[in-house]
């Protein structure tokens, strides 16, 4: 503090951290306290609310255990709630998400980082770019395209003899896995990148020299070298997918739900914000206690993904 | 398990440069061989070619007799020491050292067990748990010594290793690297741009100049009968006269200066050259002596201890370095005197320049 005031004068100090605090505190923090407490008020008639009926209440929470439907998975049969089941597969398929854009990224990174010459570096990187450069709306629709039942993909496969009959590719949770990974693949890419740069290529020629296998190498020395980089790709990767609203709503097929577009569907068409606040900070706490745990089980700390 | 090293013939070329240039050289088993030179001379390529990770472009490399063409450095029995020594910061202390044994598929006990008496051979027994940060630079030095001798080379590749400490450390590091050169006999080659490194360690040492082998011999012979004039002046201080060779007899010549005529040892088939005579074999004197001896005006006279540095200057302005040993009777010339500097016929020799691929 001291600092900032010889460096940079009281009035411009005051108007900084005035201009941050107003950033943080009313556009930040407070609407999300309206928020989480609305999400314990019920839904009302304008004219109850404040009225007796106005007390604070799980039932906005407890509104996700309505609603049962089937679920079969890995052999079993549950009767579940079908805003748990939405709920539970995109917490599921983001993690999907967030492990096929590393499966995509790690070897990606390693030829960017350790084996393309640096003359070759920008060309790469412009190409990895130019994607960014249309607006998410279009290539979540550009997939959509692709995908279609008589589109390119099937057209092309088709071409090639790798299949004899159209696949039906928007069905299920495919479509929505592969643009969520399309789109945000570039948030792997970087901070892994970065992380992999950052390793000094003795270390790869010594564990060489002493005779290790290349799958010895990545495994042993670049891998646990990049964690970081990759723990800081995850979360960004995961929480970006488990709340993204505008691809599963662009390409998204009826038997693929995102928890997003449920909560969507309260707030804007159930107008029902009370209920809708809930639902978003459950899926808030989830993805927070879904990458916490994730944390501990790759033994990543907190400021590692800060570096 | 000690292997030899034949090189034959062998290049290297990066595009239009040529880095190491036809260089022939059999190292023995459990020898201890040094490469020296100037950066950028080609002797990190010659050692880069021996481990694997850089391909000749002409000739062949024997590893105890087999030509090792193709091979991948994990197939080597080398083992190669990094500059800035490349320990994998990630692992304890053991885990590094029993790297090369983990991906030999050697359980965990037995890799413990080695790699506790790799630590107690380089003098650093009870750190198998701690972390590379933990250590000193010296320390760091003998764990990379251990992880590369836990995989039991048949050569030890060494690249400077030493440079990154201080003189004090270094100058031990050196009498242990040495040390335990003996005691495992595993042939080392290293490299380095330290003279005095090279000369205290090794048993041969390679002088290299322009990617060229300029001459192989004992540290006394690099020193006392260096080939040509890179080896005298990069391995050492000299006087350097320029002038022409005269009547030669008994691998003696004339050699007319400047100064005047001088006579020293000179090689057959030396035609043209230069005089080179070290600081430390030019004496001063009251009177002029019988051969090989020059008026001069001492210019600057510096105390360093266990000798007395002096600067001389002739009476046509050419300068040359002298140096006295301090012999304890505390006298010390004083500049401005008038002496004559004196050296003895056999203690310098007519060398011819270096041996470049031009000449």
């Amino acid at each position: 503090m001291h600092d900032l005031f010889r460096r940079y004068g009281k009035g411009l100090t005051f108007t900084f951290i005035g201009l941050t605090a107003f950033w943080l505190l009313v556009l930040v923090i407070l609407p999300d306290f309206k928020l989480l407490e609305s999400s314990f008020r019920p839904y009302l008639p304008i004219k109850e609310v404040g009225g007796p009926k106005d007390v604070y209440s799980l039932g906005n929470y407890a509104q996700i255990l309505g609603n049962h439907v089937d679920f079969n998975s890995f052999g079993l049969h549950f009767e579940i709630p079908a805003r748990i089941k939405v709920f539970v597969l995109t917490i599921i398929y983001s993690g999907v998400v967030t492990f096929v854009t590393f499966a995509l990224a790690y070897p990606l990174c390693f030829y960017l980082a350790k084996v393309a010459s640096n003359k070759s570096l920008p060309t790469l990187f412009l190409l990895l770019f130019v994607p960014l450069w249309v607006s998410e709306v279009l290539r979540s629709f550009a997939w959509y395209i692709i995908l279609t039942l008589k589109g390119p993909l099937n057209a092309f496969l088709m071409a090639i003899g790798a299949i004899e009959k159209e696949i039906r590719w928007v069905e299920g949770y495919s479509p929505v896995v592969i643009t969520l990974v399309y789109a945000y693949v570039l948030f792997m890419v970087f901070p892994v990148y970065n992380a992999m740069q950052s390793l000094d290529n003795n270390q790869i020629e010594a564990a060489e020299d002493l005779g290790a296998p290349w799958w010895k190498i990545h495994w042993r020395i670049v891998l646990p070298h990049s964690k970081p980089g990759i723990a800081s790709g995850a979360v960004m990767v995961f929480m970006l997918s488990a709340g993204s609203l505008l691809v599963p709503a662009i390409i998204n097929s009826t038997t693929g739900n995102w928890f997003t577009q449920t909560i969507q569907g309260i707030m804007m068409e159930g107008q029902d914000w009370n209920a809708g606040a809930a639902f978003a900070f459950m899926l808030l706490l989830f993805c927070t206690v879904a990458v916490t745990v994730a944390m501990r089980i790759f033994r990543v700390k907190l400021s590692d993904i800060a570096k | 398990m000690s292997a030899g090293i034949d090189l034959d013939n062998v290049c290297c070329d990066f595009g239009n440069f040529r880095a190491v240039d036809n260089v022939n050289v059999s190292i023995q088993p459990g020898e201890f061989f040094s490469f020296l030179g100037p950066s950028g001379c080609g002797k990190t390529t010659i050692l880069r070619m021996i481990s694997g990770f850089t391909d000749p472009t002409g000739g062949a490399i024997r590893i105890g007799g087999k030509d090792v063409k193709g091979q991948r450095p994990n197939q080597r029995p080398t083992a190669l020491i990094f500059q800035n020594l490349a320990l994998f910061p990630l692992m304890p202390i053991w885990e590094n050292i029993a790297f090369g044994l983990e991906v030999r598929g050697v359980d965990k006990a037995t890799r413990r067990k080695k790699a506790e008496e790799l630590l107690a051979l380089v003098d650093l027994p009870g750190s198998a748990d701690k972390m590379v940060s933990q250590l000193s630079g010296g320390q760091k030095q003998r764990v990379a010594i251990a992880r590369a001798l836990a995989v039991e080379p048949a050569v030890m590749l060494l690249d400077e290793p030493l440079s990154a400490l201080d003189l004090k450390l270094r100058q031990h590091m050196r009498a242990e690297l040495r040390a335990i050169q003996k005691r495992t006999g595993v042939t080392f080659i290293y490299i380095t741009h330290d003279q005095g490194e090279a000369l205290a360690m090794s048993d041969r040492v390679g002088v290299m100049s322009q990617g060229r082998l300029q001459q192989v011999a004992n540290p006394r012979d690099i020193y006392n009968n260096p080939v040509n004039g890179f080896v005298a002046s990069f391995v050492g201080e000299n006087n350097i006269l320029t002038g022409e060779i005269g009547h030669r007899a008994d691998g003696m010549a004339s050699f007319s200066t400047a100064l005047g005529t001088f006579r020293a040892r000179i090689a057959d088939g030396v035609t043209k050259g230069k005089l080179y005579v070290r600081p430390e074999f030019m004496s001063l004197q009251d009177t002029a002596a019988v051969e090989n001896s020059v008026p001069v005006t001492l210019s600057e006279v510096a105390f360093e201890g266990n000798f007395i540095s002096v600067h001389a200057v002739a009476e046509n302005g050419f300068s040359m370095a002298v140096e006295l040993r301090n012999d304890g009777s505390g006298t010390v010339p004083q500049s401005g005197t008038k002496m004559h500097m004196a050296f003895d016929a056999r203690n310098a020799a007519i060398l011819p320049d270096s041996d470049t691929a031009g000449a």
